[in-house]
């Protein structure tokens, strides 16, 4: 009995507690109120379901909300250019493929280029945000702006104005599947991307790095660390991260739609960040968490469109959850709900002395 | 110090962009004025009256339908045409547009055309232009303001009458295949757009006379990307869907695309009929193989309509309120001739390669 107390008190003291409790409560509701949300079945050669849809509509998210953690814990603000960021992506890919045509049913370069090139410019962007916030000191929001607004003006200069069609089989496969794979392709991507991002972070120093340059970036400069550069280097890792997110994106609707692509989709990121139970000032961070709260998201948004909830009202679902979601999760009410619990314990003694 | 830099450094970029900015400006107004005396020179001296000048206020180029609709303001607005148009795209910010109409009242334009991203918040700025002796003419989508004389008047399509085409259509070819029962997936448009309100107002009206099942109802934000995961999450939801009913084409693309994806057929002779709005090129191509089964047109080419207008204007004549465009229903194979609504007889074009090739658009 006392052993299983205990036990519970380390479960719930764990960091990632909370995310899971909330993405299984979610899914707990939709298993209620969906009929068969949990049923996978193989259609057409294909995994085929909800939990398959949530997993492969949330990759973009997945890609992004890695990338704005490490963001998040060396600078201690977000980097809201990302989804502007993934549409110049886009559009730098589909241009190279199309060679400047507006829609094309055969490549003008190779695919692995193309994206290669589109990921580079993400960098790039990367790289300028990372200046300015490492260099410049100046506020992460601030900075970034700069590219939110004009990430998606250079992404019409690049497609001219344009939706660019690469109507190509081979396209479609990172939107898509490879062969004969029954799983989506872009859940390999974001699965990668964890793994990798999470070999890097376990396997080196830079996570410890990132960290410490968050909690205190003098006093990390103090020991030895080049704290701007490391700064530098989560930006450009956020920026690549989003021109990886922005050719899925893009390869599954077989386009680059400068207007549509990533839309709203920062404010998602840095949501996934904030529901993965991590700081936005910046310091310790967990990768896994933010996974789980883009993961979060996404069942959310997947179980109101099953539900049916019409179009015009499901901002306000949306936001309800995510109010009851960020609530739970906020210091004060941990410690609202640790003193209602002591004074639980307080009160049921009391009681079994009045029994005796 | 090293503050004192940084807000240095920052006052002068935020100089330099401001001068950046006049200066683009500068020449913006500069090149018009060129273009003006250019033409003069070119009439041998005639005045400066001679030449209309029109802007126009874009959404942006967010699909085919907008590109075409552009060009078609582009070549009619021509100098060989004796217009000059500045050309603006809002890239769909509201904000944007409100500017650009703003820079169209300093720079005088005789004419101010705007193509509304949303159909409210437009009173102020209206209003302005009508102080400044501007008709605004609307294209595209309506503007909803409290005083009507704000905007001389309406040119584009007849959106309730396009969802009554396309519900006519799939009344008369249930009929001609014997097909009892219709489980319709409504796929909208942006919420609130005028197409949206429109071709949704046709199929619920549709759906409650001829009982038909909307088994379905979702926002697909007329994008390709969404249209496909609204699809895919009704196809799970409803087994017996026969009917989709997408209210502009890259929604349609993209539902195809979900439906494929599932394992099902869509055409004729397959398992889901799909019904789809605008008509741009991609689409009609997809008429063309039964992808797409009924396709009403929405009519882009806009240009035409405005410069009658326009020279209605200039000649000191009235206008009507709205004036529509004409606009085509485009379907597969020959099962529909035409659709009769409220008396008129609407003619169905069957898709062939020459209706393709012989498009503008």
């Amino acid at each position: 009995m006392n052993k299983k107390e205990f036990d519970i008190k380390k479960l719930t003291s764990m960091r990632l507690f909370l995310p899971i409790l909330c993405l299984l409560a979610m899914l707990v509701v939709a298993a209620f109120t969906i009929p068969g949300f949990f049923k996978i079945s193989i259609t057409n050669g294909v995994l085929y379901g909800y939990p398959v849809d949530v997993i492969n509509r949330a990759s973009e998210l997945v890609i992004l909300a890695v990338g704005m953690t490490l963001v998040t814990a060396a600078s201690g603000g977000q980097d809201i250019s990302v989804g502007a960021v993934m549409a110049v992506s886009a559009a730098v890919c589909c241009q190279i493929l199309s060679g400047g045509e507006v829609s094309v049913t055969s490549l003008a370069a190779p695919i692995a280029l193309a994206m290669l090139a589109g990921v580079i410019v993400a960098g790039i962007c990367g790289v300028f945000n990372g200046l300015l916030v490492a260099y410049l000191d100046i506020q992460p929001m601030v900075a970034t702006l700069i590219l939110f607004t004009a990430g998606r003006g250079i992404a019409q200069l690049v497609t001219k104005g344009q939706i660019t069609y690469i109507r190509v089989d081979s396209y479609m496969v990172a939107g898509g599947y490879i062969g004969k794979c029954p799983i989506p392709t872009p859940i390999f991507i974001a699965a990668a991307v964890v793994v990798i991002a999470y070999i890097i972070l376990k396997k080196t120093a830079f996570g410890l790095y990132v960290e410490s340059v968050g909690i205190n970036g003098n006093a990390s400069r103090l020991v030895g660390l080049n704290s701007r550069r490391i700064k530098l280097l989560t930006y450009i890792i956020c920026g690549a991260l989003a021109g990886v997110a922005g050719i899925a994106a893009s390869s599954r609707i077989y386009s680059a739609d400068a207007n549509n692509i990533g839309l709203n989709l920062e404010m998602d990121a840095i949501l996934a960040v904030a529901l993965g139970g991590n700081i936005l000032s910046g310091g310790k961070f967990s990768l896994m968490g933010s996974v789980i709260g883009a993961v979060t998201i996404q069942t959310l948004s997947t179980s109101l469109y099953a539900m049916g909830v019409s179009g015009d009202q499901l901002p306000v679902y949306k936001a309800i959850v995510i109010i009851i979601i960020v609530v739970l999760q906020s210091p004060v009410f941990k410690k609202f709900m640790a003193g209602l619990k002591t004074k639980k314990a307080a009160g049921g003694a009391a009681v079994e002395g009045g029994n005796q | 110090m090293k503050r004192k830099v940084v807000s240095a450094l920052l006052c002068v970029s935020m100089i330099a962009a401001m001068l950046v900015g006049c200066g683009g400006k500068d020449q913006g107004a500069s090149d018009g004025g060129d273009g003006g005396e250019a033409k003069t020179e070119e009439d041998g001296g005639g005045s400066d009256g001679d030449v209309i000048t029109v802007g126009f206020a874009q959404v942006g180029a967010e699909s085919d339908w907008r590109t075409a609709n552009s060009e078609s303001m582009k070549e009619t607005f021509s100098e060989a045409n004796g217009y000059e148009l500045i050309f603006d795209d809002a890239q769909q910010k509201q904000e944007n547009q409100i500017t650009a109409i703003r820079n169209f009242i300093q720079q005088e334009v005789d004419y101010i055309v705007l193509a509304p991203v949303t159909e409210t918040g437009w009173d102020t700025v209206l209003q302005e232009a009508k102080d400044a002796d501007i008709p605004v003419i609307t294209v595209d989508r309506m503007v909803d303001v409290s005083d009507d004389s704000l905007f001389v008047s309406y040119v584009g399509g007849n959106f309730k009458l396009e969802g009554d085409k396309a519900c006519q259509w799939l009344k008369a070819y249930a009929d001609a295949k014997n097909i009892s029962e219709l489980n319709i997936a409504h796929i909208q448009g942006t919420i609130g757009a005028s197409a949206q309100i429109g071709r949704t107002e046709g199929l619920e009206e549709a759906a409650k006379e001829y009982g038909w099942n909307i088994v379905a109802q979702q926002t697909g934000e007329f994008t390709q990307a969404k249209g496909q995961e609204v699809m895919e999450s009704m196809l799970k939801q409803h087994d017996n869907i026969n009917v989709v009913y997408c209210e502009n084409d890259n929604e349609a693309f993209g539902a195809i695309d979900a439906i494929k994806a599932a394992g099902k057929t869509v055409g004729p002779d397959g398992d889901i009929l799909v019904i789809s709005f605008d008509t741009v090129k991609a689409g009609i191509e997809m008429t063309m193989t039964g992808d797409i089964i009924c396709n009403v047109e929405c009519n882009p080419l806009h240009g035409p309509r405005v410069a009658e207008l326009i020279q209605k204007l200039e000649a000191g004549e009235e206008l009507e309120k709205i004036a529509y465009v004409d606009e085509g229903i485009f379907a597969y194979g020959t099962d529909v001739a035409s659709v009769t609504i409220d008396g008129e007889e609407y003619e169905v074009t069957e898709v062939t390669q020459d209706v393709v090739d012989g498009r503008k658009y």
